[in-house]
Parts: structure tokens; sequence; C-alpha cells
């Protein structure tokens, strides 16, 4: 039994599709990435076990259960944290208010998920206080998936976490996406930069037109060549 | 030359401010959290202050304990009207439930008007003396307004910057995507922000009648008042609400000082159309107001 299984599911936003009979697993303590093309439906695919989309065939199991249809906080208390691309942060909140709302569903003490988050980011630290829309990119980056962490989630949905970012943020990036990983935590992620995210991953699916087109090790897709020139760009 | 200017102008300016200050919070967290315009909340200060004249008159309880009973109700009255209105129509665009505001807002006019006439009504009739100390005088009614106006909203800076719910309610207002994401109960802040809506219209609504008289369009006459205040501090920001609603108040007040010459600068006839004008030129110039809010 895998951690996350995408079983065949077909759905999509309103009344039409754009996945088509995706399937997708990820283990415990992996890092899947997920690359393709613009459009391929990548983030899509994401959103769909977040319960963000219609789903009309096929399921989505979590640690055996079926979660299938579930609005977003009830998938949230299951253990599955997810970061959006883009507005991922509340930015008249402070810092540090962002991580309590991520903890939201806690009723115990998470101080000892705050000094984590605090010790992986250790510029968020100094700038606690400070209303999150008035960081750089990649510090706000920082608060969205600390935001995301502090619920201790067995699964965190990385959507794009390098986009918009400097080639040093995005370094700082996969660096903190390995740390997370190394504390037990599965990671499914979206990635345009698809070269460095496969580095790190222990497994790979390419999409295309919202279905599977390829799946293997992180280093095996690195080296396809038909993938590197069809997906992974320069 | 000073203290005609601080009796007469600067104070009842403050006063004045004060008052629209908890209206304008209560217009600001309803257009944060809900995103629409709370065109009822006038008539929903006039129902709070009628409550408390139910009271005052009904059990001859004094006009600052009645305050307690008409919070309490004019607060389950925002819930259950958002329930039977609003709470249907949130899915659609926003102008629906503006429109269905307006509507609200005339039902509880009427109601008024229907229960108790057209004619205005004084919570305590007869005149009331101010305390004077040397040149300084002010009647109690304004110490209580502008103190118990600082009680409120200082309360409510305390629970929006303090409590779990308050910065929920914070975060529902900048991203309600995302505080869906991190579970956060939609629900339970939605009512709370009618709760805390309410309960400072009531405030508002009682504070207005103890400085004039009661009547059914008392709330309606200040609603472009408070909607300017709640503009000018930045739509969906609390604290700019309150400072906006100082504001306006003051300048009201001021415009009417003989600033050239002896005759008032403004006629007291066109008071109502300070805000007016601070309204038209907000949307101008400057429509997210001085704190950078959202575009109403």
């Amino acid at each position: 039994m895998s951690l996350l299984e995408i079983d065949g599911i077909t759905g999509g936003y309103g009344d039409s599709d754009i996945l088509h009979d995706l399937s997708m697993r990820v283990e415990e303590g992996e890092v899947v990435v997920i690359v393709g093309p613009n459009g391929a439906g990548k983030s899509t695919a994401m959103k769909s076990v977040f319960g963000l989309l219609t789903i009309r065939g096929g399921a989505i199991r979590f640690k055996g259960e079926e979660i299938t249809g579930l609005k977003p906080d009830q998938i949230v208390r299951r253990g599955i944290c997810y970061v959006p691309q883009v507005e991922n942060v509340f930015p008249s909140l402070s810092v540090h208010e962002n991580l309590e709302m991520g903890a939201y569903l806690r009723r115990d003490d998470f101080s000892a998920s705050l000094d984590r988050v605090y010790d992986l980011f250790p510029p968020l630290k100094e700038k606690r206080r400070l209303p999150a829309g008035s960081l750089s990119g990649g510090q706000r980056q920082m608060v969205a998936m600390g935001r995301a962490l502090m619920l201790d989630p067995a699964l965190l949905l990385l959507d794009e976490p390098t986009a918009g970012l400097s080639p040093k943020f995005m370094d700082q990036i996969f660096d903190i996406v390995r740390s997370v990983n190394a504390q037990g935590v599965a990671i499914l992620m979206v990635e345009q930069n698809a070269k460095q995210a496969l580095a790190l991953a222990g497994r790979g699916y390419v999409l295309a037109t919202g279905r599977n087109r390829h799946e293997d090790t992180g280093a095996a897709l690195l080296a396809d060549r038909e993938v590197a020139e069809m997906f992974l760009g320069g | 030359m000073l203290m005609e200017f601080l009796n007469f102008y600067l104070i009842p300016g403050i006063v004045l401010g004060s008052i629209y200050a908890l209206g304008a919070v209560g217009v600001t967290l309803i257009y944060g959290v809900l995103r629409f315009a709370h065109i009822a909340h006038g008539d929903m200060m006039t129902t709070g202050a009628f409550l408390a004249l139910v009271f005052v008159h009904g059990l001859g309880w004094s006009v600052p304990v009645a305050l307690i009973p008409s919070i309490i109700l004019t607060a389950i009255l925002a819930v259950v009207l958002d329930r039977l209105f609003y709470r249907h129509l949130r899915k659609g665009a926003p102008i629906v439930m503006l429109m269905a505001s307006l509507g609200v807002g005339l039902m509880l006019r009427s109601a008024v008007q229907v229960i108790w006439g057209v004619d205005p009504i004084a919570y305590v009739s007869g005149i009331q003396r101010p305390v004077v100390y040397g040149e300084f005088r002010i009647f109690t009614r304004h110490i209580l307004i502008v103190v118990g106006a600082l009680v409120v909203m200082g309360g409510l800076h305390l629970f929006l910057t303090r409590a779990r719910l308050g910065k929920a309610m914070r975060a529902m207002s900048d991203n309600p995507t995302l505080a869906r994401l991190s579970g956060i109960d939609t629900d339970r802040v939605v009512m709370a922000t009618w709760v805390i809506a309410g309960g400072m219209a009531a405030v508002a609504g009682v504070f207005l009648g103890m400085d004039g008289h009661l009547h059914s369009m008392l709330g309606w006459h200040v609603l472009l008042a408070v909607f300017a205040a709640a503009i000018l501090g930045g739509v969906g920001n609390p604290l700019g609400a309150m400072l906006g609603g100082l504001i306006i108040g003051v300048v009201e007040e001021l415009a009417t000082y003989p600033w050239i010459g002896t005759a008032p600068l403004l006629e007291p006839t066109y008071k109502a159309g300070v805000a007016f004008a601070i309204l038209i030129a907000l949307l101008i110039w400057r429509p997210t107001g001085l704190f950078k809010g959202k575009v109403l």
C-alpha cells in the first residue's frame, strides 16, 4: 500500500475534463516530481489530491483510505499539506502569524514544530514580526512552505516552488526540499525546472495533455534523451 | 477663542468621529471577510439604538446599561439576517448581496417606523448641563461616547491581534482560499464577523441617539460618512477605519468653524457634504485609501 495512490482519475474544474485516466503513487518518505510541458495538467493533478477538482472517475487513496471528493479542510486533517504556486501567504499577517495559521487545526502545543520551521528557514526567525507581504519572493516562499509544515504532514504537495525565483533562491529551495524530506516527509512536487527537480527526486512522472506519458526514477528520466528534449528544455 | 474652538468644534468632532469609527470598522470587517458593501449597516445602527430604547423607556434602565442587551440582540439579529438573506447569495456576484442589503436596510427602517412611528424620540428628556472645568466644558454623554468607543475599539484590536479567531478573521480577509486550505473554519469566522459588526453597530447607534434624537433615519443619514471613513482608511483595514472615522468626524465639524472672518467656512446645513466630498476625492485619486486597502 502506497502512502498516496492516484488511481485512474478523470476530472476537471467545470464541465470539461483536464485529467484523463491519470495514475500516480507516492511511497512514504519519497520525493516524487511531476514534469511536462505547459498545460500538461501538472498543477491540476496535484489539486485533485487536495479536493480542489471535480473528479468524475477513478479514486484517490491516502494511507489506504479513500479521499476522493473530500473538501480541503478535511484533507488537511489527514496529514496532507499543500503549498499553492501563487498567493500562498497571508500578506498582512506577520511571518509568525502566518505560521500560527498553518497550525490552526492543532490544539496542542506546537512550539516544537515552530522551532523546526525556524531552523529550516533561519531568515524567517529574524523577520518573524514583519508582514509576510513585505518579504522578498524567496523569503515569501519560505513562509508559504513553513505554513504548510506546521501540521507535521506526512505528505507535502508543492506547486512549482521555484517559480519566478533567482537561481540562488532556487538552489536554496531545493536544499530545503531535501532537508524536509530528510525529516521523513514525503513530497509530491510539480516543477518547471525539471532537471534540478529530477536530480533530487526518487521518481518522476511525465505528463502530457492530462495523461501519463512516462514514469521512471529521477536519474533515468534525466538520462533519457527523448524526455530531455521534449520536456526538460535547456 | 481656543476654548470656543475646543468646546464647540474639536470635541464634537472627536465625538462624531468616534461614532463614525465604530460604524466604519463594522463595514470594513464585513467587506474584508464577506467581500460586499453592507448597505444595511446604518439601519443596523438604528435598530441597535431603538432596541436600547425598549430597555430605557420600558424598564427604566439607564442608557449605558441598556447598551448591553442592545449589543447582544443586534449581534444575534446580524447573524439571523445573514442566515436568512446573505448566506444563499454568497456564491453569486457581490452586487447581488449589496442589493439584498439595500432591501434588508429598508426592512429594518420600516420596522422601526411601524413600531415607533416617525417622530423623533429622546432617550432622556430635558436639558443636560455640561461638566465645567474652568473654561473647558464637556457633556457627560460626550465623555461616555469617546471613552466607550475607545474601549470597544481597543477590545477589537486585542481580539484581532491576540485571539486565534481574530487572527483567522484577518487571514480570511487576506486570502480566503488559503484560509480554507489551512483548515480555518470559515463559517465560524463569518459568524464572528457578523456578531462583532452587529455589536459595534449597536454601540454606534446608541451613541448617535444619545447625542441627539432617535428616529428611523438615524443610521441611514450617517451611512455615507461611515462608508467614506472605511474607504479613507483602506477597505478591509480596521485600524484604518478607526482613523478614517475620526478624521471625517473632525473635518466635518471643523469645516463649520469661522476660519476666515466671522461666518462659518461651511454652512452647518452642508455638513453632510463634507464626507461626500472626501469620498469623491478618494475615489478619484486614491481608492485604496490611506492604508492601501482593497478597492471597493
